[in-house]
């Protein structure tokens, strides 16, 4: 942590992620507004009374595209959660474009928030009485274990990588001209000239635009734990997606085949954000579109890291379930027998040979029994250690993105300095800043790095 | 037979040691107007320079402007003793240019002890400090070892390397302090059992020559400046030196770094003789030929050491190698095949207060009224000694004063702030040595304005007179002038104006523009500016035109740094109470909890740079001192 976070414009999706059409990005600081405003085209914040709420749009100021139609809340200080200057962007994109408008606050001057900052500050300027100190500290320890956890686990190893190699090349660059200050006399280091740091600070921004791009493609798989729901053409697999998500988004009749898309939704299961991938069934069949639903859906399979398997407790296992159960062995799954409000025809022993009965669970999707039980089993199943890095993906990623971003702006502005004329110190400057915030994504960030290049790499002193 | 005390005077302020640190520390003092005594082991050694003869260079040479803005001695002391000055870093920014004099080390010797001599209120006497005089868990006073029983208010310990010190060459150790001088055997033992942790540090010097011996032809010259500079920012241009003294350039070889190759069993570097750590920044010549084995030639520098003598300093050569192989060494070298060796180098061992029991005011935490400062604190250089004695010096004066309100220099202030933070945050594993890349506001420190950050404080200490202070609120208001001035006028695109741009390969006016945009300009100096604007209306000295170009050029870069520093003050603002206690907040990681009761941080700032204190640690913590005081209001 540097010392100057405490004052920073903070952002955060303060909705769980998938949950509802709406989710909200919420901004603390004295530059809340500012910050809003650069990616708001709508009133000038500014000049909106406080606890007003106005429509417009979010635009992203460099490709001019709207990201999102938007209703943005004012609130200004003190009368407001934090007591300092707020504003809620409440999107209706879903997930993709909330993370988009958050994305563009954290590379316009906003902070990602820690794990209970909204509430500290609360606390810290006054909003909070005093009996709940303790459960703010608890909230933030809890919180930050799993958060840097997470951070740490959910760093990819070639991301991870990659930006080590950057930072590499940076801090040559910085030991160098570090040197060349600090021991102006010393002749067996070539003097850093703009012209060189022009060179290395290009190389090294296209690095990182690049990780950029990838980042951006990326980002959608990287959120929410993939969950793939499979199961034979009309078993009640749509249903019992309508249920998670408590919508009708896809089409459900009784005719097989009829969803025809893969659906992606995100739900938020107890805590649990889940990115649904509905499926059209598998089964053999001539009918060409629904042919590219099946290969999706075994993809899908493969894909995922948690499948519900949807069987029809009213017919007895077919081939077709049988396939499946293979399919999946390998994988997290839960079995879910569906129409139970039917008759029984399917044979409950053959299938607890292969399936542990925990992770059977029977519901109706039509009368919604025992939805409970599975959104249960599904908890259980991620906080029980699965993967529970899962559950903050969505923030880190957001994090590193912006870090990047920031990374991005600060070789901007080493190149802009050189090309102002600027001499190769205060160029460093900036070029020192982007080896910090790229530091930030990988967990080192210490001053002692450069001290230790510098003195393994040159032979100096009296 | 034991030594018989006897009740000496009493003081306000006691400084132990009259190297550079307890110089200024003893200056500062009685200068604020207290009875204050300066202890040394030897007379003939105030201020002396036991290894190069030199003063500044980068970040160091800032360290000397801002001792000279508080009211300090050191760079008034160098500009009367110096035989040669260069400006290093020229073709660089404002932030990284440094100011470095070759001394005269004697004539620096004497002209400071006569400026302690002259000053009211400074008494300086020859003596060791053996013991501490305790009240309780305060210190009162110290004993020499001729049985003085001396008493203050407060107390500066300032022992350089002298603690228990050790001089190693080759196969040879004995007890000794710096340059054969007595060393300091008693006062180590009595401050650990004051209970403060000390530990075994390490540095050398080269050996000299007699400049009479040295072949320059083989050498290259490395001659002064001729453009004006100094220190002080009360030393006149007038008194420029003329004559300055040359230094050369010379290099080791293949042959020099044979002979150190085949003799590394003798060298106690590497036969487990030398126990202390010794820097990174400052390796003797046998560590830089073992760690960097692939490269073929290193640097040397003769340096004189004085006007009036024929001593030379070879800068690079720092070793503790037998007398014997030094003389081969010094011969494998062009232009000292014939070189008489006058004095061998040695490498020194010596005891060091771990720093990280120090608040910022430099006191100690467990003893009160007992401040270090310098060498003793686990730094290397003169210049860092000295900014610690001119804290330690203020903060023992105020103590002594009953003034409750510290002085502190933060890390936005001055270099001595970022090294005083260093030091009492993280410790130091080898001895410290100011960088620029310490700083991480450095385009702020710079040496240029060491003056409009620190004359304000050094005149409501005391330390700066009146007519000095008169002269910078001039120069300050003459500054801002010039800038309101250049802020308003406008330059209107004209052949002539023009005609100048291209021929300087800058883009040519379309529309007017303020003068400062055009001085923004990275061609365009002050000087090419006033062809196309009228002169200001009273003279201008250099150092407000250097001000103004600075502020005007550079002012992007300033005011990015200034949002960072401004941001900086707030969490310097809120304050961690003294009496905190760390094992009664929950939630802790525990290697935060270790840390922060070690170091005892005194703001959140300070808290956020101590290694191992994470975010989520500041926040509980933030909060915990929230909930006290809501509490306290409460109750």
């Amino acid at each position: 942590m540097t010392e100057t976070t405490e004052f920073d414009t903070i952002a955060a999706i303060s909705t769980p992620p998938g949950e509802g059409a709406i989710s909200i990005v919420r901004l603390s600081g004295e530059q809340a507004l500012t910050v809003a405003q650069q990616i708001f085209k709508g009133k000038a914040l500014s000049q909106c009374a406080s606890h007003t709420i106005n429509y417009g749009h979010v635009v992203d100021p460099q490709t001019q595209n709207v990201v999102d139609e938007v209703m943005v809340s004012v609130l200004k200080a003190p009368k407001t959660y934090t007591r300092e200057d707020m504003v809620e962007i409440n999107t209706h994109g879903g997930i993709v474009a909330t993370n988009h408008v958050l994305q563009l606050l954290l590379s316009h001057g906003a902070r990602l928030a820690e794990p209970g900052e909204f509430t500290k500050r609360a606390f810290l300027n006054g909003r909070i009485d005093l009996t709940q100190a303790e459960s703010v500290m608890d909230l933030i320890r809890a919180k930050t274990d799993r958060a840097m956890q997470v951070a740490v686990n959910q760093l990819d190893g070639n991301l991870s990588h990659l930006i080590k190699n950057i930072r590499q090349e940076i801090l040559d660059a910085l030991a160098q001209v570090e040197v060349n200050i600090d021991y102006p006399e010393y002749d067996a280091v070539e003097t850093m000239t703009t012209k060189m740091l022009l060179e290395k600070a290009t190389t090294v921004r296209k690095q990182v635009q690049q990780l950029l791009a990838t980042a951006n493609q990326g980002k959608v798989l990287r959120e929410g734990l993939a969950t793939a729901i499979v199961g034979r053409p009309n078993v009640g697999k749509s249903s019992l997606l309508n249920h998670l998500l408590h919508e009708d988004k896809a089409i459900v009749t009784d005719v097989a085949g009829t969803t025809r898309d893969v659906i992606e939704e995100y739900v938020n299961v107890r805590d649990v954000p889940l990115k649904l991938v509905d499926t059209a069934g598998i089964r053999d069949t001539d009918d060409k579109v629904e042919k590219i639903g099946v290969e999706r859906s075994r993809q899908a399979i493969t894909a995922a890291d948690l499948v519900l398997l949807v069987l029809n407790n009213s017919e007895p296992l077919t081939a077709e379930d049988q396939e499946l159960l293979n399919l999946t062995a390998n994988k997290k799954r839960i079995v879910i027998l569906n129409k139970t409000d039917l008759p029984v025809q399917l044979d409950d022993a053959a299938l607890k040979q292969k399936v542990p009965a925990d992770d059977v669970i029977a519901i109706s999707a039509l009368t919604t029994n025992g939805i409970d039980q599975l959104e249960g089993r599904i908890a259980q199943l991620f906080w029980g250690g699965i993967d529970n890095s899962q559950s903050t993906t969505l923030v880190s990623n957001a994090r590193q993105i912006g870090l990047l971003h920031q990374a991005d702006q600060a070789l901007g502005d080493v190149l802009q300095g050189i090309a102002d004329g600027m001499p190769v110190d205060l160029v460093q400057i900036d070029m020192t800043r982007a080896w910090d915030l790229l530091g930030e994504i990988t967990g080192d960030s210490y001053q002692d790095e450069l001290l230790n290049q510098l003195f393994s790499q040159f032979c100096l002193g009296k | 037979m034991q030594v018989r005390e006897y009740d000496a005077q009493d003081y306000d302020v006691i400084v132990v040691g009259a190297g550079h640190a307890g110089c200024e520390a003893a200056l500062a003092a009685a200068r604020m107007g207290n009875e204050t005594l300066l202890l040394t082991i030897n007379l003939d050694m105030v201020a002396f320079m036991p290894c190069n003869p030199s003063v500044g260079g980068p970040a160091k040479g800032i360290v000397v402007r801002e001792i000279d803005a508080l009211g300090g001695e050191m760079g008034r002391n160098i500009d009367k003793t110096y035989i040669q000055m260069r400006m290093l870093n020229t073709g660089k920014g404002p932030a990284v240019r440094a100011l470095r004099a070759q001394a005269d080390k004697h004539a620096y010797h004497r002209a400071m002890k006569d400026t302690i001599e002259r000053t009211p209120h400074l008494t300086l006497r020859q003596g060791i400090a053996d013991r501490l005089l305790m009240d309780g868990d305060a210190c009162v006073g110290i004993v020499t070892n001729t049985g003085a029983r001396y008493h203050a208010k407060s107390v500066v310990l300032a022992a350089g390397t002298a603690s228990r010190g050790k001089i190693i060459i080759g196969e040879l150790q004995y007890s000794s302090g710096p340059n054969n001088s007595q060393p300091s055997n008693y006062l180590s033992e009595d401050l650990m059992k004051q209970g403060l942790k000390l530990r075994r540090f390490k540095t050398g010097t080269p050996p000299r020559v007699d400049g009479t011996t040295i072949d320059y032809s083989a050498t290259e010259e490395q001659p002064g400046d001729a453009d004006v500079n100094h220190f002080s920012y009360t030393t006149s241009d007038s008194i420029y030196l003329k004559d300055q003294i040359s230094c050369w350039l010379t290099y080791t070889n293949p042959a020099t770094h044979k002979i150190i190759r085949d003799n590394l069993d003798r060298a106690p570097m590497f036969s487990g003789l030398i126990k202390g750590v010794g820097p990174r920044y400052c390796p003797s010549i046998e560590d830089k030929i073992v760690r960097f084995a692939d490269k073929d030639r290193h640097q040397l520098f003769l340096e004189p050491e004085g006007r009036d003598t024929e001593e030379w300093y070879v800068q690079g050569l720092s070793t503790s190698m037998p007398e014997e192989v030094q003389q081969r060494i010094l011969h494998s070298i062009a232009g000292l095949e014939n070189a008489q060796m006058m004095r061998p180098g040695y490498a020194i061992e010596y005891d060091v207060v771990e720093p990280w029991q120090l608040r910022p005011t430099l006191e100690t935490k467990v003893v009160k009224n007992l401040f270090t400062a310098g060498q003793m604190n686990g730094t290397s250089g003169y210049e860092e000694a000295a900014g610690q004695g001119i804290l330690a010096g203020i903060n023992a004066g105020l103590r002594a004063l009953g003034k409750t309100e510290p002085f502190i220099l933060k890390r936005s202030d001055a270099y001595i702030g970022v090294m005083v933070d260093d030091l009492v945050t993280k410790g130091t594993n080898e001895p410290y040595r100011l960088l620029t890349s310490r700083a991480e506001y450095r385009l702020i420190l710079r040496h240029d304005n060491a003056d409009l950050r620190l004359t304000e404080r050094g005149h409501d200490l005391g330390m700066i007179s009146d007519e000095r202070y008169q002269a910078f609120l001039a120069k300050k208001a003459a500054i801002q002038a010039e800038l309101d001035r250049l802020g308003t006028y406008r330059i209107k695109p004209n052949d002539q104006v023009n005609a100048f741009l291209t021929a300087k390969g800058t883009a040519p006016l379309k529309d007017g523009v303020l003068a400062s945009d055009f001085l923004k300009r990275p061609e365009i100096s002050y000087q090419d500016l006033l062809q196309f604007i009228p002169a200001a209306p009273e003279t201008l000295d250099r150092r407000v035109i250097e001000q103004v170009e600075i502020q005007i050029k550079y002012a992007g870069y300033i005011k990015k740094a200034e949002d960072r520093v401004a941001k900086l003050k707030r969490m310097e603002a809120k304050k961690i109470p003294a009496n905190i206690d760390y094992d009664a907040i929950n939630g802790l990681a525990t290697e935060a909890h270790q840390k922060l009761k070690q170091i005892q941080p005194e703001t959140l700032a300070q808290a956020t740079r101590i290694s191992g204190v994470n975010p989520a640690d500041i926040a509980i913590l933030s909060v915990y001192i929230e909930q006290g005081r809501i509490a306290k209001v409460q109750g």
